[in-house]
C-alpha cells in the first residue's frame, strides 16, 4: 500500500523548495539527494539557514505592540470562518477602549471586506506603513481584496507569492497598538497556515478557534486541522458549531440541514481532547447581513443566533484572560 | 498536440472527456456535485466508465462521500490501481489523498511544490484506464492545485471543460466570479454554473426557506454569458447519504461481511431515491450533449 510520508517539520520547508526538501533547519539541510540542483543548496549547505528568517525581526518590533493574536481556522471551506471573524471584531471592538485589527490571509478568495461592508476601500501608504481600513475607530482591517482593481479579478498565485503578501502584512501593516489581532484564514493546511504559523512563531500566537458544522464531512476536515495545530504546537481555544440546527420561519420546528451524522462538534471535541465553545443555529438573516456588510449581532441582538454568538464570545475572552 | 508526450499525456490518452468541477468558495458543495456528477454519469449509459480525482489535498472529502473512507491504494506493474466505487464491475473508479493517509484524523501539511509533484503523481501514476469521464473535484481557490492541474494536463487540453458551483450568496458569488476569471485565464471552456444550496424545504411545513437567499447564480450566468444548468436545493437526504456513508457499512458487514459490491450498488440505488438526483439528471444530460459536441443548448461556452 502507497502511504504519505510525515518526516520532516513542515515548518522548516521554504514555500519554493524542492518537493523533497528536508527543511532548511534539518541537520541534512544541503546534503540530501533532493537538495542537488537547488539554487539555495550552497546556502543551506553553509549553515546560515539555520538562522531565522530576515523578515522576522521586523514581525516582531510590529507585534510587539499586540497584546493577542487569536486564529480562526477549519479545515473545510464555507462553514463560517470570516463571518465568525467579522463577528468577533464586531463583539471585541463595541468596547471603545478595545482596538481589535482584523488580518484576512485568504488571498485567493478574500471575503472579510464584504462582510465587513468595506470592500470599495482602498489601502494607504504612509511613512510608518500601509494603514489598515478602519470599519469604526476602533476596527482595523487588512485584506488583499483592499488591493484588487476589481472585484472579480482573481489572484493565481502559488505559495510563495503568497507567503511574501502575508510577510508584508505583518510587518509592513502600521497596526499601531492592538488588543486584539483576528487573523481569518483560508480553509485547508497549506502555504498560507504555515506561513503565519511561521512568522508568529517568535511573537507567539495566543491560541485558535476552530470553526466547523455539523455533519461528518465536515468534521473529518477538522480533525485534520486540529491534528495541524497540534503538529506546529499551536493552542486550540475551543471548538464552534455553526450552521447547527435551523429554525422554520413559517412553523418554528427546528430541522437539522447539516444533520451531526456522527455526534456534532461536541463530540468530535471531547473525543480530541479540546474544549467546545457551543453552537451557533442557521439564521438565514446572518448570511444576508454578510451580504450586505452590517453586523449581525447589532441588527437581530434579540436573535437566538447572537445570544449564542455572544455567549462563545464571552467563552473565549474568558479564555483569554479578560 | 501529439508532438509533446508527457507521461501525464500518455496516461490521460484514454480519457475522452475531462470535467473540473470547481468554485472560488469552500462549503459549496463542490465535492458533493462532483460526486452527484459522477454517479450521473455513471447511471446514464450501462457502459459509462467513470473516474473521479479528489485534488483537494489538504481536505480531502471524495472517500467519505462514496463510502470508501479506509480504503487503500495498490501499487501494480501499471500503476497505482484506483478504489472501485462499485466494486467488481470497475466502472466507476475513485482517487484521492484520502485514501494514502494512515489515519483519517492526519492532516496533510504540505506547501505548494509537494501538492504540485502529489497532483503529477495523480495524473500520470494512476491506472485509470479506458474512461469516458473523468471528474476532477478541486479545493477552494485559484492556487497551487489549479494551475499544477492545468500545467500537466496541457498536452490534453482540448479535452478540458469545468463546471463552476456557487451558492446564491453575495460573499460565494463573488468568489465564482475570481473562479470565472482564472477559467478565462487559462483558456479553459465553462460548460456552465450549477447554483447549489438554493433553497431548503422543512420537512415540517414544506415552506421553502432560502437559507442562503436565491436566485444569485442564475443572475450571475445571465451577465456573464455563461450557461445556467440548474440550481439545487438543499436536500438533506442526500447530505446523510453522502455523510453516514459509513453508517450502512456495519449492517451490511453483520449480514455478510465479503459482499462489498452489493453496497455500493446500494449507494447508487438510494442516490437515485433521493430528490436531488432526479434535479441533477436534466443537467447531466445538458452536460453529455455538450460534451459530445452538441453546445449545453442556448448560449455557447465562453470565449477566452
Amino acid at each position: 500500500m502507497i502511504a504519505v510520508q510525515h518526516a520532516v517539520d513542515p515548518l522548516s520547508v521554504p514555500s519554493d523548495a524542492p518537493e523533497h526538501c528536508p527543511g532548511t533547519e534539518s541537520e541534512l539541510a544541503g546534503k540530501t539527494e533532493a537538495c542537488a540542483g537547488c539554487a539555495n543548496q550552497d546556502i543551506c549547505a553553509s549553515g546560515q539557514t539555520k538562522g531565522p528568517d530576515p523578515a522576522l525581526p521586523f514581525v516582531r518590533e510590529r507585534m510587539s505592540n499586540v497584546k493577542r493574536k487569536v486564529l480562526v481556522l477549519s479545515g473545510k471551506g464555507g462553514v463560517g470562518k470570516s463571518t465568525f471573524t467579522a463577528q468577533l471584531g464586531w463583539a471585541f471592538s463595541a468596547d471603545d477602549s478595545v482596538q481589535t485589527g482584523i488580518m484576512d490571509v485568504d488571498i485567493c478568495g478574500p471575503s472579510i471586506p464584504t462582510i465587513l461592508g468595506i470592500a470599495s476601500e482602498q489601502v494607504h501608504a504612509s511613512s510608518s506603513g500601509w494603514s489598515p481600513v478602519y470599519v469604526q475607530d476602533n476596527l482595523g482591517v487588512m485584506s488583499v481584496g483592499f488591493m484588487l482593481p476589481s472585484s472579480k479579478d482573481a489572484i493565481m498565485w502559488r505559495g510563495p507569492k503568497k507567503n511574501g503578501l502575508i510577510s508584508q502584512f505583518l510587518k509592513d501593516v502600521d497596526w499601531g497598538d492592538l488588543d486584539y489581532l483576528l487573523v481569518d484564514t483560508p480553509p485547508g493546511t497549506s502555504d498560507e497556515h504555515l506561513s503565519i504559523v511561521q512568522y508568529l512563531k517568535e511573537s507567539g500566537i495566543d491560541g485558535a478557534v476552530v470553526i466547523t458544522t455539523p455533519q461528518e464531512v465536515a468534521l473529518q476536515d477538522v480533525r485534520r486541522e486540529i491534528d495541524f495545530c497540534r503538529k506546529v504546537g499551536i493552542r486550540v481555544l475551543g471548538v464552534v458549531e455553526n450552521m447547527s440546527g435551523f429554525v422554520c420561519p413559517s412553523c418554528k420546528t427546528e430541522s437539522q440541514i447539516f444533520k451531526p451524522s456522527t455526534g456534532g462538534a461536541k463530540r468530535m471535541a471531547a473525543e480530541m481532547g479540546v474544549d467546545y465553545l457551543g453552537a451557533v443555529p442557521l439564521d438565514p438573516r446572518i448570511g444576508k447581513s454578510a451580504d450586505y456588510g452590517v453586523s449581525f449581532l447589532d441588527e437581530y441582538p434579540d436573535s437566538p443566533a447572537s445570544a449564542a454568538y455572544m455567549d462563545i464570545i464571552d467563552k473565549i475572552k474568558q479564555i483569554l484572560g479578560e | 498536440m501529439a508532438a509533446i508526450e508527457t507521461p501525464v499525456a500518455k496516461r490521460l490518452k484514454t480519457i475522452k472527456h475531462v470535467i473540473i468541477v470547481c468554485s472560488g468558495k469552500g462549503g459549496v458543495g463542490k465535492s458533493s456535485v462532483s460526486v452527484q456528477l459522477a454517479l450521473s454519469l455513471y447511471a446514464s449509459s450501462p457502459i459509462a466508465r467513470v473516474g473521479i480525482l479528489d485534488v483537494d489535498l489538504t481536505g480531502p472529502s471524495i472517500p467519505r462521500m462514496l463510502g470508501l473512507d479506509g480504503r487503500g491504494v495498490l501499487q501494480s506493474s501499471e500503476g497505482w490501481v484506483p478504489v472501485y466505487a462499485d466494486g467488481s464491475e470497475t466502472r466507476l473508479g475513485c482517487m484521492s489523498v484520502g485514501f494514502l493517509l494512515k489515519r483519517r484524523e492526519d492532516s496533510v501539511v504540505w506547501r505548494g511544490p509537494k501538492k504540485n509533484a502529489m497532483i503529477r503523481q495523480f495524473l500520470s501514476d494512476v491506472r485509470w484506464g479506458e474512461l469516458d469521464y473523468l471528474v476532477i473535484d478541486t479545493p477552494p481557490g485559484t492556487s497551487d492545485e489549479h494551475l499544477s492541474l492545468l500545467e500537466h494536463m496541457a498536452p490534453v487540453h482540448s479535452r478540458l471543460s469545468a463546471v463552476i458551483v456557487t451558492t446564491p450568496q453575495a460573499v460565494a458569488l463573488m468568489d465564482a466570479m475570481k473562479c470565472l476569471s482564472f477559467t478565462r485565464t487559462v483558456n479553459l471552456p465553462v460548460l456552465g454554473l450549477i447554483e447549489n444550496m438554493s433553497g431548503y424545504v422543512c420537512p415540517c411545513c414544506g415552506e421553502v426557506s432560502n437559507v442562503f437567499s436565491t436566485g444569485g447564480g442564475q443572475e450571475m450566468a445571465r451577465q456573464e454569458g455563461l450557461t445556467f444548468l440548474g440550481s439545487l436545493p438543499v436536500d438533506t437526504e442526500l447530505v446523510t447519504l453522502l455523510d453516514a456513508a459509513e453508517a450502512a457499512m456495519p449492517e451490511q458487514a453483520a449480514d455478510e461481511p465479503p459482499r462489498r459490491t452489493e453496497r455500493t450498488f446500494r449507494l447508487i440505488d438510494q442516490y437515485q431515491q433521493t430528490s436531488s438526483s432526479k434535479l441533477f439528471k436534466p443537467i447531466v444530460e445538458r452536460l453529455i450533449n455538450a460534451l459530445a459536441g452538441g453546445g449545453v443548448g442556448g448560449d455557447e461556452t465562453v470565449q477566452a
